[in-house]
C-alpha cells in the first residue's frame, strides 16, 4: 500500500478497496517500523489519525468526500496543530502545545485527510542538512549516513521511506527542493502569498512559503489544491481565485520554452549532476520543448543578500521567545536579564543563534543602509532579471542543488559551506517565485533534483511541466530498498 | 569584516542571548565570516534601485472594527512557565 | 542670564476602537487580566497582524482636523526591545512615513494666540501592563491592552513656557475627544504625556540638551514637572554641569523629577519595515469622504458662538471646551427662548460651579439641559428673580422636578403685583415711623433697610425692579 501515490490511494478509499482506517494503521506501523533510524518523526499523533481516519471512513461512505479524504499526511512540525505539541524541531518549544490549527492544518482537516504526526526539521527551519534539530538529525533513507537536506528533511525523508504518502514543508531559501532533491521525491514551493502563512511559525517573514512534498507532480497537485488560498488572518496572502492545479497536468508541452540559466552551470557544480540535467532536458526536447541559455547576471548575490534579509527578519521575529509567556524558562531566573539570556541562550541552539546575532548586527544603528537596504535592493534587481529572462522562456530549469547529499557533519563546520548548498534556490525566495525539484537520476547513487522555475502564480503549469516529464521517466518510483520491501 | 568579542557581547545583550565566555571567539570568527560573505554585495552600484520588502505589488488590506475573539485565558495560559491570578509572572522589573 | 524654555511634547492617544489595531479582541478597560488578550496579542508562534480599518480612519482624522497631509502611502515599522509588556519582542509603530505629516493647532495663552506645529503623527500599538506588587518579589503581566491601538502626535519644540504646554494639551485633549477617536481619560492612561524640556540662552539658536520627563498623567502634573526640570536644568548649568540626555519620571508626591535608574545605554530599536504588513495606501476618496464625516471643530465652533450667539471671546472659548459643554449649552439655549447670554451665564457659572464641586463632568450633570432651560426661561420672563433662580437651581440638583414644578411647589413665583407690593411696602411704613423719619430727613442709606425689610416679608419674592420703584415713590410721598 505504502508504494501507492496519492493519487492511487485515493482511488483506492473512493473505490473502497481499502479503508482510511487501514491505511493510517498500515502507515502507523511502518512509522513504528522505521521511524528510529530515520528519526523523520518528532511526534507521532496515532489516536488522533485512527480518529480522523474513522471519521474519514463515514464521510466516504455517504459520498461526502474529497480527493484527500482518508488520505494519511503529515505536517512539518513548524504548522501549529491545536492541542499537539509543535516543536519547531527547537527546545525552546519542546513544551509548546499549540493552542489553534495553522490555516494549512485546517484545510486538511476539513478536506477529511489523516494526519500521521509532526515532522522532524532544521530548528525554526534555519538550515540545509536537518542537522540542527533539538531531537536529532534525521537521516536520508538512500544512505543513513548521509543527510536528507533541510530544513523540512524529515518531510522528504518520511516521503521517501514511503512511511507517509505525502507531507507538508515550507521554503525559505530551498527547505522544499533542497531535501526533495536529496531524498528523490517531487517538492514544491509556490509563489509568495499562495499558501496562507498563518500558524505557520515564522523564520522570514518575506520569504516563507508552504508546500507540498509527495512522489509524484500529481500528487503534490492534490495537496497544493487542499493548501492554496486566500485567508484573511494573512495579511501577504493574495487574494485571487485559486486554480484547479489537476487540470491541465495532461496538457502537451509542445512548444515550451525552458530556459537555461548559465549561471546555474557554472563551477561549483558536480560534473555528474549536471550530466544528469542534460539529460533531463533532452527528455523534455523529446517532448516538444525547445531549450535556450539565458542570464540571471545577479544570481551571484543571491546568498548574500538572503544571508542578510533571513537572518534580519529572523532575530526578530524569534525575540517573541523569551520565556515568559510560552516555551522553554530557564531555571531559577535570578532576574530579568537572567530569565532573558539564559532561557535564549538555553533554548535556542547554535546556528539559530549565529542568524539571530547576525541579524541583530545588520539592522543595528549605522549597519541599515549598508546591509538590510542593500539586500532589499539586490532583491530587487534579481526579481527583474527572472522578469526579463520569463520575456523570452516560459520556465527555466537547473539543478536543484549543486551536490547530492552530503555526509553528516561534512559542512556544519562552516556555516558559509552550509549555506552555499543552497546557492540555486535561494534566489527564488528572494522573488517570491513559485519552483519544483523533480527526482532526475541518481549519482554516487544518491538522488539528483532538477529544479523548474516559473513565474508567478503559474503554479499549474510547473506541475504540468513536472508531469509529462514523470510520464515518460521513472525516476520517481524509485525507493530505497531498505524502506521497500514490496515491489510495484 | 571582523568582530570583536566586544562587538559581539553587545550583539548578544541587544538580542538577549547568553553566550557562555568560551564560546564568544568561535561565533565571533563565524560571524565574521558570514559578514564578509555578505560584503559581496558591496561591489554593486545600487544607487538608483528601489528597494523590494515585499514580492508583491500588494497593499495592507483592512479589517472591520468588530470583536471576535473570546476569552480564552485558560487555554493559552495552559503553556505559561508561570502564571498567578491570570497574570504572567517574572522576575521583578526595575524601573 | 536670561533663560530660554524649550518643550517638545509627545501625546500617546488610545484609539477609541472597539477592537485592537492589529487583532479581534476587544479593548474595553477594566477586564480581569488577559481575558482580551487573543493569540495575536500574546505573540504566539505562528500569528500575524492584520489592520483595523477604523483605527486608520480615526488617524485620517486627526490629520485632516490639524490641517496635516495625510500620507497616500504609509509603512509600518517594527521597533525592536525586550520588555515583559512587549509580547513579540517587538512593537509595530511607524518609523519612515507615518501616516500623518505636517500639522499645526492654534492654542490661547493669557489672551494670545500661538500656532504650535505638530511634526507627525504615527499609528501604533500599545503594550500590556506590569503590576510590581503583590507577588513575592516577582513582577505580574496583563496583557489586555497589549494591541490597543494608539495613535503618537508628536510636537514641533515649539512651546516656550508650562503654560503653552498645558494650552496645548488641553486644545488637543479636547480635539480628540470632539473628533470621538479618543476617550481622554487621563486616570485610565488614555491620553497619556511625555514632555521633552531643555533651555538654552536666550538668543541661542541651537538648542540644549532635553530630558524627556514621562509618566505625566494630569495637566497638573504636566505644569509642575516642567516648571521643577527647568529649575533644574539651570540650577544645573549655572553651577557648571551638563544636562544628561535621558529619561526622568515625575514623582508627583515630591513634586520632583528623577533619573531612571539607569539601564544601559540607550535602545537600539533596529526598526525596519514589518514583512507581515503591507504598504497602506490611503486614497484621495478616502480622505474626501473621512473629510465629510468631520463634525465642527472647537475653532470653527467657537467662532461661530462668537457670531452667533453674540458672546465675547472668553464666554466662547470656554463653552467650546470640550463638545459636551458645546452641545449643552446649545441645547439649553435652544429651549430658554431667552438670550444667549443668560444661558451661558448659568451654564459657565451656577452649574459649572456645582459640578466641579461635585467632582462631576457635564456628560454626568443631574440637571439636564432641558430643566436648566426651564429655569432661564422663567428668569427671563421674569416669573422668579435672578435671586430666587439661585434656589430653584439648587433644587434642580437634588430632584428631577422641572422648574415651573419648583417654583409652584415652594411658591417662589415673583410678585409683580403692584397693588400686592404697595400694601407690602404701606405696611412696613407704617411699622418703622422711626426709619421713616430718618430716611425723609437724609438718611438715604436706610432706603437699603426697607428693601430688606420687604424683601424678608415677601420672602424674597418681590419683583426687585417693581419693588425699588414703589418704594421710592412711597418714601418720598
Amino acid at each position: 500500500m505504502h508504494n501507492k501515490t496519492i493519487a492511487e490511494l485515493s482511488q483506492g478509499l473512493q473505490q473502497k478497496q481499502f479503508s482510511s482506517f487501514e491505511l493510517t494503521e498500515h502507515f502507523l506501523n511502518r512509522i513504528q517500523q522505521h521511524n528510529d533510524k530515520l528519526n523523520a518523526f518528532v511526534t507521532v499523533t496515532g489516536e488522533l489519525a485512527l480518529a480522523q481516519a474513522k471519521g474519514a471512513d463515514a464521510r466516504i461512505a455517504s459520498g461526502q468526500s474529497n480527493a484527500l479524504t482518508g488520505v494519511p499526511i503529515a505536517q512539518k512540525d513548524i504548522f501549529c496543530t491545536q492541542g499537539v505539541r509543535t516543536s519547531c524541531g527547537s527546545k525552546m518549544l519542546d513544551n509548546f502545545i499549540a493552542p489553534y490549527n495553522a490555516t494549512v492544518v485546517e484545510h486538511f482537516n476539513k478536506t477529511g485527510a489523516v494526519m500521521l504526526g509532526k515532522l522532524n526539521m532544521d530548528e525554526f527551519a534555519m538550515g540545509s542538512s536537518n542537522e540542527t534539530s533539538y531531537y536529532g538529525p534525521v537521516k536520508n533513507p538512500w544512505d543513513l549516513g548521509t543527510v536528507p537536506g533541510g530544513s523540512s528533511g524529515g518531510s522528504a525523508a518520511a516521503v521517501a521511506s514511503r512511511i507517509a504518502p505525502g507531507a507538508t514543508g515550507t521554503d525559505t531559501g530551498g527547505s522544499i527542493r533542497q531535501p526533495a532533491a536529496f531524498c528523490g521525491i517531487t517538492g514544491l514551493k509556490p509563489t509568495y502569498g499562495l499558501v496562507s502563512r498563518w500558524g505557520m511559525i515564522a523564520f522570514a517573514s518575506s520569504l516563507d512559503q508552504g508546500g507540498p512534498m509527495a512522489r509524484t507532480a500529481e500528487d503534490c497537485a492534490l495537496m497544493l489544491q487542499t493548501m492554496a488560498g486566500f485567508d484573511e488572518k494573512d495579511s501577504t496572502s493574495v487574494n485571487r481565485p485559486v486554480d484547479d492545479f489537476s487540470a491541465t497536468l495532461n496538457n502537451s508541452l509542445a512548444g515550451l520554452r525552458i530556459g537555461l540559466p548559465k549561471e546555474f552551470f557554472g563551477e561549483g557544480l558536480d560534473p555528474e549532476i549536471a550530466k544528469l540535467i542534460h539529460q533531463a532536458i533532452a527528455e523534455y526536447e523529446k517532448l516538444g520543448a525547445t531549450v535556450k541559455e539565458i542570464s540571471l547576471p545577479n544570481m551571484n548575490l543571491s546568498a548574500p543578500a538572503y544571508y542578510v534579509v533571513a537572518p534580519a527578519e529572523c532575530s526578530s521575529n524569534l525575540a517573541r521567545f523569551d520565556g515568559v509567556r510560552y516555551g522553554y524558562r530557564c531555571e531559577n531566573p535570578k532576574d530579568l536579564h537572567d530569565l532573558y539570556t539564559r532561557s535564549r541562550g538555553e533554548g535556542f541552539g547554535a546556528e539559530v543563534k549565529r542568524r539571530i546575532l547576525i541579524g541583530t548586527y545588520v539592522l543595528s544603528a549605522g549597519y541599515y543602509d549598508a546591509y538590510y537596504l542593500k539586500a532589499q535592493k539586490i532583491r530587487r534587481l534579481i526579481s527583474d532579471d527572472f522578469k526579463q529572462a520569463f520575456q523570452e522562456v516560459d520556465v527555466l530549469m537547473g539543478p536543484t542543488s549543486p551536490s547530492v547529499a552530503f555526509r553528516f557533519g561534512e559542512k556544519s563546520a562552516d556555516p558559509i559551506a552550509m549555506y552555499l548548498s543552497d546557492i540555486y534556490t535561494i534566489a527564488l525566495n528572494l522573488a517570491g517565485l513559485p519552483g519544483m525539484s523533480i527526482p532526475v537520476g541518481f549519482s554516487k547513487n544518491l538522488p539528483v533534483g532538477m529544479q523548474i522555475i516559473g513565474n508567478y502564480f503559474s503554479e499549474s503549469h510547473l506541475l504540468n511541466v513536472a508531469h509529462q516529464y514523470q510520464q515518460v521517466t521513472d525516476w520517481h518510483h524509485k525507493a530505497p530498498a531498505e524502506f521497500c520491501d514490496e515491489k510495484r | 569584516m571582523s568582530l570583536s568579542t566586544k562587538e559581539v557581547n553587545k550583539i548578544a545583550w541587544l538580542g538577549r542571548i547568553a553566550i557562555d565566555d568560551d564560546k564568544i571567539e568561535a561565533y565571533a570568527r563565524d560571524l565574521s565570516g558570514i559578514l564578509d560573505f555578505v560584503e559581496q554585495m558591496s561591489v554593486l552600484d545600487t544607487s538608483t534601485v528601489t528597494p523590494m520588502a515585499h514580492p508583491m505589488d500588494q497593499t495592507q488590506r483592512l479589517r472591520p472594527d468588530h470583536v471576535t475573539e473570546e476569552n480564552q485565558r485558560g487555554l493559552f495560559q495552559a503553556n505559561a512557565p508561570l502564571v498567578d491570578a491570570g497574570l504572567y509572572l517574572v522576575p521583578k522589573v526595575i524601573e | 542670564m536670561q533663560w530660554e524654555t524649550v518643550i517638545g511634547l509627545e501625546v500617546h492617544a488610545q484609539l477609541a476602537t472597539r477592537s485592537k489595531i492589529f487583532s479581534a479582541a476587544a479593548t474595553a478597560y477594566g477586564a480581569e487580566p488577559n481575558t482580551q488578550a487573543c493569540t495575536i496579542d500574546l505573540g504566539m508562534p505562528g500569528v500575524l497582524p492584520v489592520l483595523n480599518a477604523e483605527a486608520v480612519r480615526m488617524a485620517v482624522k486627526f490629520g485632516l482636523a490639524i490641517n496635516a497631509r495625510v500620507a497616500s502611502r504609509s509603512v509600518f515599522a517594527r521597533k525592536n526591545y525586550f520588555y515583559p509588556d512587549l509580547p513579540k519582542g517587538y512593537q509595530i509603530s511607524q518609523y519612515d512615513l507615518p501616516v500623518v505629516g505636517k500639522g499645526k493647532l492654534n492654542i490661547l495663552v493669557d489672551g494670545e494666540v500661538k500656532t504650535v506645529g505638530v511634526t507627525r503623527a504615527h499609528l501604533e500599538e500599545d503594550a500590556g501592563k506590569s503590576l510590581h506588587e503583590d507577588f513575592h518579589g516577582l513582577t505580574g503581566i496583563d496583557l489586555n491592552r497589549a494591541g490597543t491601538p494608539l495613535l503618537e502626535i508628536v510636537s514641533e519644540p515649539d512651546m516656550r513656557s508650562a503654560k503653552e504646554a498645558v494650552a496645548y494639551l488641553k486644545k488637543l485633549h479636547a480635539l480628540v475627544r470632539y473628533l470621538e477617536i479618543c476617550d481622554g481619560n487621563m486616570q485610565e492612561g488614555s491620553f497619556r504625556c511625555d514632555a521633552n524640556v531643555s533651555v538654552r540662552p536666550k538668543g541661542q539658536q541651537e538648542f540644549g540638551t532635553r530630558a524627556e520627563i514621562k509618566n505625566l498623567n494630569s495637566f497638573r502634573f504636566v505644569e509642575k514637572a516642567i516648571n521643577f526640570e527647568v529649575e533644574r536644568q539651570i540650577e544645573l548649568i549655572e553651577n557648571g554641569g551638563k544636562v544628561v540626555q535621558e529619561t526622568r519620571l515625575y514623582d508627583s508626591v515630591k513634586d520632583e523629577t528623577r533619573s531612571m535608574r539607569s539601564k544601559e545605554e540607550a535602545n537600539d530599536y533596529r526598526y525596519f519595515p514589518d514583512p507581515d504588513l503591507l504598504p497602506l495606501e490611503i486614497t484621495a476618496d478616502f480622505i474626501a469622504e473621512v473629510h465629510t464625516s468631520l463634525p465642527e471643530l472647537p475653532d470653527a465652533k467657537r467662532d461661530r458662538f462668537k457670531t452667533h450667539y453674540g458672546l465675547g471671546d472668553y464666554d466662547a472659548t470656554v463653552l467650546t471646551a470640550t463638545r459636551e459643554l458645546a452641545d449643552y449649552f446649545e441645547a439649553v439655549v435652544a429651549e430658554a427662548g431667552a438670550d444667549a447670554k443668560l444661558s451661558a451665564n448659568w451654564v459657565m457659572g451656577d452649574l459649572s460651579g456645582a459640578l466641579n464641586k461635585a467632582g462631576l463632568e457635564i456628560e454626568q450633570s443631574p440637571v439636564e439641559a432641558s430643566r436648566l432651560a426651564g429655569l432661564v426661561r422663567r428668569i427671563n420672563d421674569e416669573t422668579i428673580s435672578g435671586k430666587i433662580a439661585k434656589q430653584v437651581f439648587e433644587a434642580l440638583w437634588e430632584s428631577k422636578d422641572s422648574a415651573d414644578d419648583i417654583i409652584e411647589k415652594q411658591g417662589l413665583k415673583q410678585i409683580t403685583d403692584t397693588g400686592a407690593i404697595e400694601s407690602i411696602i404701606d405696611q412696613i411704613i407704617a411699622n418703622n415711623p422711626e426709619q421713616l423719619a430718618q430716611y425723609r430727613s437724609g438718611k438715604d442709606k436706610l432706603f437699603g433697610f426697607f428693601v430688606g425689610q420687604a424683601m424678608k416679608a415677601t420672602q424674597g419674592k418681590a419683583n426687585p425692579q417693581q419693588l425699588n420703584d414703589l418704594l421710592k415713590a412711597k418714601l418720598q410721598a
